[in-house]
């Protein structure tokens, strides 16, 4: 590990106090998720069952952030609701990023006859705003979790393609590509061996930041009910449930509202910080 | 035929192709999907032969390529189809709710340039100071926070708790709409000469503008800041400190058009986000605008009206891509003068 510690990258990323910042609060939420059955106080109140003794009780207490209107506590369905979250955004990633980075890669490759007919493609789900096309999407099927990451999986891919695309383009005249070009590599050897590695920095810094913009692409979803569905706790149905009952109950708009703050932030200076360590380290 | 002219054509017949794609996806999304769309809109009382007649009537039992050419023939007569959820043409759903829309849309823009921009500035030039700091938190928060969360968390604060601003809607209850010339309230009360009108509904507008700004803002400071700093660098500013010319002419002229051109292109991508985020916003304030629409007609699966509000919205996207364009194009000359640059 000393290699690591004493890089120039990680020296600039540990002075940067952004970046720490960023660090620690996705370190926190991560930790959270993963560890929700034994840091929650009360994990059966993830379901649909609360403490009907203790309806609305306000921050304080027992409940340290409160209860909702059915007694449930505050601070549990917070913690479940941010595994939802990072659960969905791996998923998208996970299938958004490759479908991209293929497409990009072979865009930026090959001829412009296949340049011209993959970027077109790729513009016109660009040319819809985001959201919107999301959105449209669930609208075709029933409002769950499920169809919600499918929706978003279907408006990410194209964001990867056009940086793949971009990237690609300016390696295919480095000197490495044309000697692997010579020697008679393969297609597949050329793009997966020679030019995605040299692009992974981009892609794996965009992805940091993009967990974060998952987020909050998939709670603004569920908060005009196009997302997970009750009881499951989700950050953006609770912003919505809670602002039923403004201002008299702040805690159960306020809390969610600062809990998607702190998880978009996090991975955003995570990200950020990433991009400036690897310049410095270059 | 100048640059800038064949440079227009040429971004327009892109946007054609583009939109002609993206009706081509929505339409294959929508009815690719299962679910009975002359069905839902119908309710479970209708009887098979009323479900039957609405199928036939809007070509849903046809092939997709089928369904698509007569939508298209359609489309191309300036017809969106029949709001399966309104009963009514879509077209005239679309022409009634789009005004408050891009009343809510231009508010908000115009907010991102006048906030945005000199907060940038501003932070550039008194960079690694207090208020420097400030701004860049500032800015981060305004990037992270979902629109809805501002939307709430202002209304919480200024309507609720303070009482500073209206809670909802457009114009108060007791006051009539002033006569739709723009459909915009704030221009068509100017229009009929009526002040209070022109006040209330300013004051409506305040705060769903604001909070579908914050994000741009964040976003364009943040730009904006980065920027003029990379600016700051280049040898001609050194050379206007050597002449001693005043600190702020520097700011606000030598340095600021060029750091401009990176800012104003990713406003583009600003109106994206706004176009999207316009339905959380509306829906927070009770805006009747097409978002709110839009969120009903996804709800109800209400498919020509889905297809339709999405074109309408992807239309709004290009066109102000390509005003944009243009107007990075007036600001840096060297794009200009290029010219055919798509």
């Amino acid at each position: 590990m000393t290699w690591f510690a004493d890089s120039p990258g990680w020296r600039a990323f540990r002075r940067d106090t952004m970046a720490m910042t960023g660090l620690t609060l996705v370190a926190l939420v991560v930790l959270a998720a993963l560890f929700a059955d034994w840091i929650a106080p009360y994990p059966s109140h993830a379901g649909p069952i609360g403490d009907f003794g203790a309806m609305g009780a306000p921050p304080g207490g027992r409940f340290l952030l409160g209860t909702d209107t059915i007694g449930r506590d505050l601070l549990t369905r917070l913690i479940y609701a941010y595994r939802l979250s990072l659960e969905m955004a791996i998923v998208v990633l996970a299938i958004a990023t490759p479908i991209g980075v293929v497409v990009g890669l072979l865009a930026g490759y090959l001829g412009p006859a296949w340049s011209y007919g993959l970027m077109r493609l790729t513009d016109v789900f660009l040319s819809i705003p985001p959201l919107v096309l999301a959105m449209s999407i669930t609208g075709f099927l029933e409002p769950s979790a499920i169809h919600g990451m499918i929706a978003i999986t279907a408006m990410w891919w194209p964001w990867y393609a056009r940086l793949t695309y971009n990237l690609t383009r300016a390696e295919r005249q480095e000197g490495y590509v044309v000697a692997a070009e010579i020697v008679g590599a393969s297609l597949p050897h050329i793009l997966f061996r020679e030019i995605l590695p040299n692009c992974m920095p981009s892609i794996l810094t965009k992805m940091t930041v993009d967990v974060g913009f998952v987020i909050l692409i998939a709670s603004s979803m569920s908060f005009l009910g196009l997302g997970a569905q009750a009881p499951t706790p989700d950050l953006g149905s609770m912003v919505a449930d809670g602002a039923k009952y403004m201002p008299d109950a702040w805690w159960l708009t306020v809390f969610p509202a600062i809990a998607i703050l702190i998880v978009v932030m996090g991975f955003n200076l995570l990200g950020d910080g990433l991009r400036e360590a690897a310049d410095v380290a270059r | 035929m100048s640059p800038l002219v064949r440079t227009l054509i040429h971004r327009l017949a892109a946007s054609l192709v583009v939109l002609a794609g993206v009706s081509m996806l929505m339409f294959v999304v929508a009815r690719v999907i299962p679910g009975d769309p002359a069905r839902i809109a119908l309710g479970p009382n209708a009887t098979e032969a009323q479900v039957e007649a609405l199928r036939r009537e809007r070509h849903l039992d046809q092939p997709i390529p089928v369904q698509y050419w007569e939508y298209v023939r359609e489309v191309a007569r300036g017809n969106l189809g029949n709001s399966l959820y309104s009963n009514r043409p879509v077209r005239q759903d679309i022409a009634q709710y789009l005004p408050a829309t891009l009343e809510l849309i231009f508010a908000a823009a115009a907010m991102i340039v006048l906030i945005g921009i000199p907060v940038g500035v501003l932070s550039a030039r008194y960079r690694r100071r207090l208020g420097d700091h400030l701004g860049r938190v500032g800015s981060i928060v305004g990037v992270s926070t979902p629109a809805f969360v501002w939307g709430v968390i202002l209304q919480l604060v200024f309507a609720y708790f303070w009482r500073l601003f209206p809670i909802e809607g457009r114009l108060a209850a007791s006051l009539p709409p002033p006569p739709p010339i723009t459909g915009f309230f704030v221009i068509d009360s100017v229009l009929a000469g009526d002040g209070k009108t022109l006040i209330d509904s300013l004051h409506h507008l305040a705060l769903p503008a604001l909070a579908l700004a914050m994000a741009g803002i964040g976003q364009t400071a943040r730009l904006t800041r980065a920027s003029m700093v990379e600016t700051y660098r280049k040898p001609f500013i050194e050379m206007a400190h050597a002449y001693g010319f005043r600190e702020a002419r520097i700011s606000n002229r030598y340095a600021f058009r060029p750091a401009l051109v990176p800012v104003l292109t990713i406003l583009g991508l600003d109106i994206a986000a706004l176009l999207g985020n316009a339905f959380l916003v509306e829906s927070v304030f009770g805006w009747p605008g097409l978002s709110r629409y839009g969120v009903e007609v996804i709800l109800h699966k209400d498919l020509d009206a889905i297809v339709g509000t999405v074109l309408i919205i992807a239309a709004a996207f290009l066109v102000a891509n390509i005003a944009v364009d243009l107007l990075v194009a007036v600001v840096n000359p060297r794009i200009r003068f290029a010219g055919g640059r798509a």
